[in-house]
């Protein structure tokens, strides 16, 4: 499938954001992403984590990769084709196709006032061009099932009667519809209990592995973006410290502050340490950090 | 002080004295609406106790009832919520009281002085239309009682100790980033040095690195004022790090209790040992599971154990009958018919 020279699946260039704040005579630049470059090949899916702290630039890097905020430098190119010059509504809707959301909060992602199946039904008539009633369901279904649910548990329900879990599930569900070749999820897992968050998580392996998607898995759990992801990108205000292979960067991290974020990880194994957690020396570095901000 | 009453001091101070006593508490919500009534049991007989200088850490999932049994603990409800059975007690100042006893006013002076509350998304809790130094003059200077140019400095020594400068007095909440504001709010729980704090997911949207600091410095404040204190958090990193004892929750029950390592290394319960075996660490790539099925309804709870559906060691007994708390260990206590079975010795 990708032949030599064939474009890459994404192509992130040196890409930056700057957003303006302030009023008329006091407006500043905040640098949300700096200067940051990626890539995704084409025809072999993975899973590429972006890790980095609150401020750190993921979610508007998120954004800008699914073009809903335009860079102020640099360019995002998907297949070869940039962005930003989407012009016409077919062109938009094809980009859609290919590139499908999951946000953090299931719980805000859908309109409590409307049932979820019709969330499943109108993607499936915009993106899988899907017009009969009949075939509108089973598209629902096909993708309902692939994360283990079905249309008949989902039919007429409303959010508020579907748990934290299903909704999410449902969520990718719905971004599966259009059969995407990328689904970004930004921090898909944190706002989802302890107990049902691994099954999210498999399901994001199973999606790589079956259905040959790649992801790019938003978040600051460094433990379960060592469970499934195949690189991690660490990011600190903008700026890319440190990536490459998951496992060889999160077992031994290079930059300060990789170091940093894999000592900050509360793990159930410190219980045998000697001492529980402290304040003082072990912190400075994290204080200094967040002071700056 | 009569020499009886000295000793029975110096023997306090020895054992460890105990700040709260929680009875087979039940906690419903009740709605009744055209005729139909509805009745949700967040807190079905749960019975704990907390000692002087002891975090005691409560952890399951949503919905579990783990927040409405705190919100039952201070005292916080409002109907639908109601208290149907069970006593809370708490020995403040030497003697014991039912919180459920006390007029509004005697709640009024507990309030803050002895027992203050962290709630929920405790980032969001400040006023927005008030300066953080308004929001401390109202809710300690009453307490505290000292003149105001004293009271401010003693607010920014307070604030010291969280490591905030000074300057934050001056701000608005949304001036604050979130780790500032979760500061801000633990220092206002605890200005008044309370005996008894109860912090209710103080750092859940926080990335790792705020909230290591948050929770070191909850806890350096807790040791410091020697305080006791009921944290939630479904997180058991976070218990394994910061609490004494830890209580799993489940469906409205407490369903295992223990010494924290105890609980982590040797968990009894198969709840708990699912919440402790499927977390992801950094340096394992074995595959782990999610739970399977859904938390039950409490509106009409699975009968007998309410882990039953979802359990993979389920017989015939935990469909029938629930089981009882029963010690397994010095302070360990587990709630299973099938890793606990509950002789006629052992039975509280």
């Amino acid at each position: 499938m990708s032949a030599a020279g064939s474009p890459p699946l994404l192509d992130v260039d040196h890409v930056g954001m700057t957003y303006s704040v302030g009023g008329f005579f006091r407006r500043r630049g905040v640098r949300a992403v700096d200067d940051v470059s990626l890539r995704l090949e084409a025809g072999k899916p993975e899973i590429l984590a972006i890790i980095g702290e609150s401020g750190s630039g993921k979610t508007t890097l998120a954004r800008m990769i699914l073009n809903l905020a335009t860079p102020t430098h640099g360019a995002i190119r998907f297949l070869g084709n940039d962005v930003t010059r989407i012009r016409t509504n077919r062109d938009r809707m094809a980009f859609m196709r290919q590139v499908q959301p999951i946000f953090q909060n299931p719980f805000e992602a859908f309109n409590p006032l409307k049932r979820i199946d019709r969330y499943l039904f109108v993607s499936a008539r915009r993106f899988a061009g899907a017009r009969a009633v009949v075939d509108v369901q089973a598209k629902a279904d096909e993708s309902l099932r692939q994360v283990g649910l079905s249309l008949t548990e989902v039919r007429g329900r409303y959010p508020h009667e579907l748990s934290g879990g299903q909704l999410q599930r449902i969520a990718i569900a719905r971004a599966l519809v259009s059969s995407p070749s990328l689904i970004v999820a930004d921090e898909p897992v944190s706002m989802v209990d302890a107990s049902l968050r691994m099954s999210i998580v498999n399901l994001f392996k199973a999606l790589r592995d079956e259905l040959r998607v790649s992801i790019i898995y938003i978040t600051h759990d460094l433990a379960t973006a060592y469970y499934i992801s195949d690189r991690v990108l660490i990011m600190q205000r903008g700026n890319v410290v440190e990536s490459g292979d998951a496992r060889a960067v999160l077992d031994h991290p290079q930059h300060p502050y990789s170091i940093l974020l894999k000592s900050a990880v509360l793990s159930p194994e410190d219980v045998d340490a000697p001492k529980k957690l402290v304040g003082a020396a072990g912190f400075s570095p994290a204080i200094a950090i967040s002071n700056v901000e | 002080m009569s020499s009886a009453a000295a000793s029975a001091a110096a023997d306090a101070r020895l054992s460890p004295e105990r700040v709260l006593t929680v009875r087979d508490l039940r906690a419903y919500y009740r709605t009744n609406f055209f005729g139909m009534s509805r009745e949700v049991r967040a807190v079905d007989g749960v019975s704990l106790h907390v000692d002087r200088d002891e975090i005691y850490g409560l952890a399951g999932e949503s919905s579990c009832g783990k927040t409405t049994l705190i919100k039952t603990i201070v005292r916080a409800i409002r109907p639908p919520l109601d208290v149907v059975g069970g006593s809370v007690a708490f020995h403040f100042a030497g003697r014991e009281r039912d919180i459920y006893a006390m007029s509004r006013e005697e709640l009024q002076s507990i309030r803050w002085r002895h027992l203050s509350y962290i709630l929920q998304g405790s980032m969001n809790v400040l006023n927005p239309v008030r300066r953080v130094r308004q929001s401390f003059v109202d809710f300690s200077h009453r307490h505290i009682g000292k003149p105001m140019p004293e009271f401010l400095r003693l607010i920014e020594d307070h604030l010291d100790r969280v490591r905030l400068p000074p300057t934050v007095l001056d701000a608005y909440p949304h001036e604050l980033s979130g780790g500032m504001r979760q500061r801000v709010t633990i220092a206002l729980a605890s200005v008044c040095r309370p005996d008894f704090i109860v912090a209710d997911e103080p750092t859940t949207a926080l990335d790792v690195v705020v909230q290591r600091d948050v929770l070191a410095m909850l806890r350096e404040v807790q040791r410091e004022i020697r305080s006791s204190m009921i944290l939630v958090t479904h997180d058991i990193g976070v218990h394994a790090n910061v609490t004494d004892r830890l209580g799993i929750m489940y469906a409205g029950r407490l369903v295992e209790e223990g010494p924290t390592g105890d609980v982590i290394r040797n968990p009894r319960h198969p709840y708990t040992s699912h919440l402790v075996t499927s977390l992801p660490r950094i340096g394992d790539v074995t595959p782990k599971r999610g739970l399977e099925g859904a938390p039950p309804n409490l509106a009409a709870p699975p009968e007998g154990c309410r882990f039953h559906p979802r359990c993979p060691l389920a017989i015939g007994t935990c469909r029938a009958e629930a089981p009882p708390m029963v010690d397994v260990a010095p302070g360990h206590r587990v709630a299973c018919w099938v890793t606990a079975a509950p002789t006629a010795a052992t039975v509280q």
